[in-house]
């Protein structure tokens, strides 16, 4: 029982769980989950009681049992005591103090990663204020690479998903070519089949494979399909850089997406066994997104927001190249407009990095969330200013296989512009190299088609004039 | 007279549109989208806000679909249903996805009045829900269906059916629930996906076997994006007809049932013109 008086009036919160849930700003999914506080200030009185609670409680008491998790017990067994030495003493409201001083530097901030649990961060971002989470992500850096170099100070990636709706491959390859043409695709060039088949996955990986070979492009591709099917894949000896997987914060959610930790651990030690990075061998790629374990009925009266806390400890373990809060594909039922969307964006991209993770955030929403492209706009030059590692990119905002609404090539050139924004190293030089970019710094495209790509669109059949 | 420099930069490659729907070539005003794109975009969400918020008209559907069973006797035996789920009206809908999987107290009772409890199990209940396109519904649902109802009938094992679903306000999960009601083998769910700004008719399949309470997505297989510009009602039934006769023969659906239809890859267009 957590107890916390106010004003004579005495308050009273039955479990971390629920204390956990009413100090997180209102969203949707809790209301929808029944775990949300009654009141604005059932709301700040649960914030101010959780900022009295020392770090330490959630070494000591698990929201979901050790016993029915495993991702509890990854958590729990994994922790390291040493790392969370230096803030072990705090409370979480002092460890708000700690993140925004300057005791907390980036190397400092490196070296209590390995202390710090998901429930911990989850905690402390929910009474941190939208410009706290920037700052601090500002002052995490974490650095991945396969092919390319991700997560540099002063560099955005982008995901090239050059996704279509019969996986035809004539339609990805002029998405493919729209985007290496507008400087996108330096974090990854990732399809979603549009049917989760493994003979499809196999065919779209050789696709993307020939492209990269061909033009010698610095970057790795990906199929985003079901990690049995990517392992499937490998068996059958196709070109897999990345290993996908859609993960979610409880073992019971990560079970109904028909995985579990073991799963994740055979994949990662296939694609490695390929040996197939040139720079780094971060061979996973995540994605996440608030409120997977309650769509799944697999929450424990847990809050989304702390249930995508804990999807970074699966992430974390297997040392991805990317993870992808895609944070508002859910939908309305879990965040339900522009201000709910922006705020959990910027919580797991806060989360993620302080847990030590490569966050990047696919920026969007769906024709039914009460959203639209301008909050977009804010919440991407948010996400710029907090140092987000990738976003996505897609040919003019519109994913016409998903049917959502996300950050296009163009966005991602603004970004860079006003933010002064450079892309991967090795992709850099590429654009250079190619005569994509004319300004060395991926920020100006060239005016004319680039010289390796003429021959390709000179032999294309005449009569298909443009619209 | 000097020559002015045009503010918009076009993109030669923007003839390759001739070959996808997507949003390529759009050309650039420095590096932002130039204001005839960006309308033509506003003008496309505004459109998709629309659609979701339009009603599936269901009389017309069970006309339909009773002209549709009366054609097929030997496949269907009784008429159409129509039930609702526990969500009362869309913003109900949109906001409690819960009620949208459960069926409300009256349609429970006019399923369980079929009478179909009890008896020997059927193999297959086919249940249409509007989902977050009605118009996909609209559109697709009697076509894919006349086209399902033939590979059924000349299929090498004879396939029993439930009487058809009609769901209003319905969510994907609802199928558990009416399947286990209708003692079905298996059900699939045709209902309408959420709409894109380019594609707001867009219907999905869902297969799950032995339906009943407690499933989970992974229990389930799914063929998405069946519409006029993208999977034809005659592909989709090809698949799904292979996946219902894995899952009759398998015993089971969803991550275990691994769609192995050999692909006929039928590219559109002149494949990787890129490698040339």
């Amino acid at each position: 029982m957590y107890r916390y008086s106010l004003g004579g009036r005495r308050w009273q919160f039955a479990t971390l769980a629920e204390l956990m849930a009413k100090a997180t700003p209102a969203r949707s999914g809790d209301r929808l989950a029944g775990v949300i506080a009654h009141t604005a200030e059932e709301r700040v009185v649960a914030q101010m009681a959780l900022a009295d609670l020392p770090l330490k409680t959630f070494l000591n008491e698990a929201l979901i049992p050790y016993d029915q998790d495993e991702i509890t017990r990854l958590i729990l067994d994994d922790h390291d005591s040493e790392a969370f030495e230096p803030v072990s003493h705090l409370t979480v409201g002092d460890f708000r103090n700690w993140l925004l001083s300057d005791l907390a530097t980036p190397e400092m901030l490196a070296s209590v990663r390995a202390g710090i649990t998901p429930e911990m961060a989850a905690a402390v971002s929910k009474i941190m204020r939208n410009q706290d989470l920037i700052l601090v992500a500002a002052k995490c850096r974490v650095q991945t690479a396969f092919r390319s170099t991700i997560g540099l100070p002063g560099r955005m990636s982008t995901r090239l998903q050059p996704n279509h709706p019969t996986d035809d491959i004539t339609g990805i390859a002029a998405s493919i070519l729209d985007g290496l043409l507008y400087g996108s695709g330096d974090a990854v060039i990732g399809i979603n089949p549009a049917t989760d088949n493994v003979a499809q996955s196999v065919r779209l990986l050789q696709l993307m494979d020939e492209v990269i070979r061909k033009y010698e492009i610095p970057t790795q591709s990906c199929v985003l399909t079901h990690v049995t099917n990517t392992l499937e894949a490998i068996e059958q000896k196709a070109p897999v850089d990345l290993v996908f997987q859609s993960i979610g914060g409880t073992e019971a959610t990560n079970r109904s997406f028909g995985f579990d930790l073991a799963t994740l651990a055979e994949a990662r030690d296939a694609a490695l066994s390929l040996n197939r990075g040139a720079v780094g061998r971060n061979v996973m790629y995540f994605e996440t997104g608030q409120g997977s374990s309650l769509s799944a009925d697999a929450h424990h009266g847990v809050d989304q927001q702390t249930c995508e806390a804990r999807a970074y400890a699966v992430a974390r373990k297997f040392e991805p190249l990317l993870v992808n809060t895609v944070v508002g594909f859910i939908g309305p039922e879990y965040l339900f407009d522009g201000k709910e969307i922006t705020r959990a964006g910027l919580e797991d991209h806060f989360c993620g990095k302080l847990l030590g993770l490569p966050m990047g955030c696919d920026i969007c929403y769906t024709n039914h969330a009460e959203a639209d492209q301008n909050d977009m706009d804010n919440l991407l030059t948010l996400l710029g200013v907090a140092g987000c590692n990738f976003i996505m990119g897609i040919p003019g905002s519109d994913d016409i296989m998903l049917n959502y609404q996300t950050t296009s090539f163009h966005d991602a050139l603004y970004v860079r512009r006003v933010l002064d924004k450079r892309p991967a190293p090795e992709f850099e030089q590429w654009l250079t190299r190619m005569q994509i970019f004319r300004d060395g710094e991926g920020k100006v495209p060239a005016d004319g088609l680039p010289e390796a790509f003429r021959e390709s669109l000179a032999r294309l059949p005449e009569g298909h004039g443009n619209d | 007279m000097t020559e002015r420099k045009l503010a918009v930069t076009e993109n030669p490659w923007r003839r390759l549109s001739a070959w996808t729907d997507a949003r390529i070539g759009l050309g650039r005003a420095g590096i932002s989208l130039p204001t005839q794109e960006m309308l033509a975009f506003q003008l496309a969400h505004a459109q998709a806000r629309d659609a979701v918020h339009l009603p599936l008209d269901t009389d017309r559907l069970m006309a339909d679909l009773k002209e549709l069973t009366g054609s097929r006797k030997t496949l269907l035996r009784h008429d159409p249903v129509h039930l609702q789920s526990q969500a009362c009206d869309r913003i109900t809908y949109l906001q409690r996805p819960d009620l949208g999987r459960r069926l409300s107290q009256p349609s429970c009772e006019a399923l369980d009045r079929l009478g179909h409890t009890g008896d020997s199990p059927v193999d297959l209940a086919l249940v249409i829900a509007d989902g977050l396109s009605s118009y996909g519904v609209q559109e697709n649902a009697v076509g894919f269906l006349e086209a399902l109802l033939t590979d059924l009938e000349t299929d090498d094992q004879p396939w029993e059916l439930a009487p058809l679903v009609v769901v209003s306000q319905g969510r994907v999960a609802i199928g558990d629930d009416v399947g286990h009601r209708l003692n079905a083998r298996c059900v699939v769910v045709l209902i309408g996906e959420r709409p894109g700004l380019s594609s707001p008719d867009s219907l999905g399949l869902y297969l799950t076997w032995q339906p009943g309470p407690g499933l989970t997505d992974a229990s389930r297989n799914c063929i998405s994006n069946i519409r006029p510009a993208g999977l034809s009602c005659g592909e989709a039934s090809r698949r799904l007809m292979y996946l219902l006769r894995a899952a009759r023969r398998k015993k089971v659906s969803g991550v275990p049932l691994k769609d192995r239809s050999e692909e006929a890859v039928i590219d559109q267009g002149i494949g990787n013109f890129l490698l040339r």
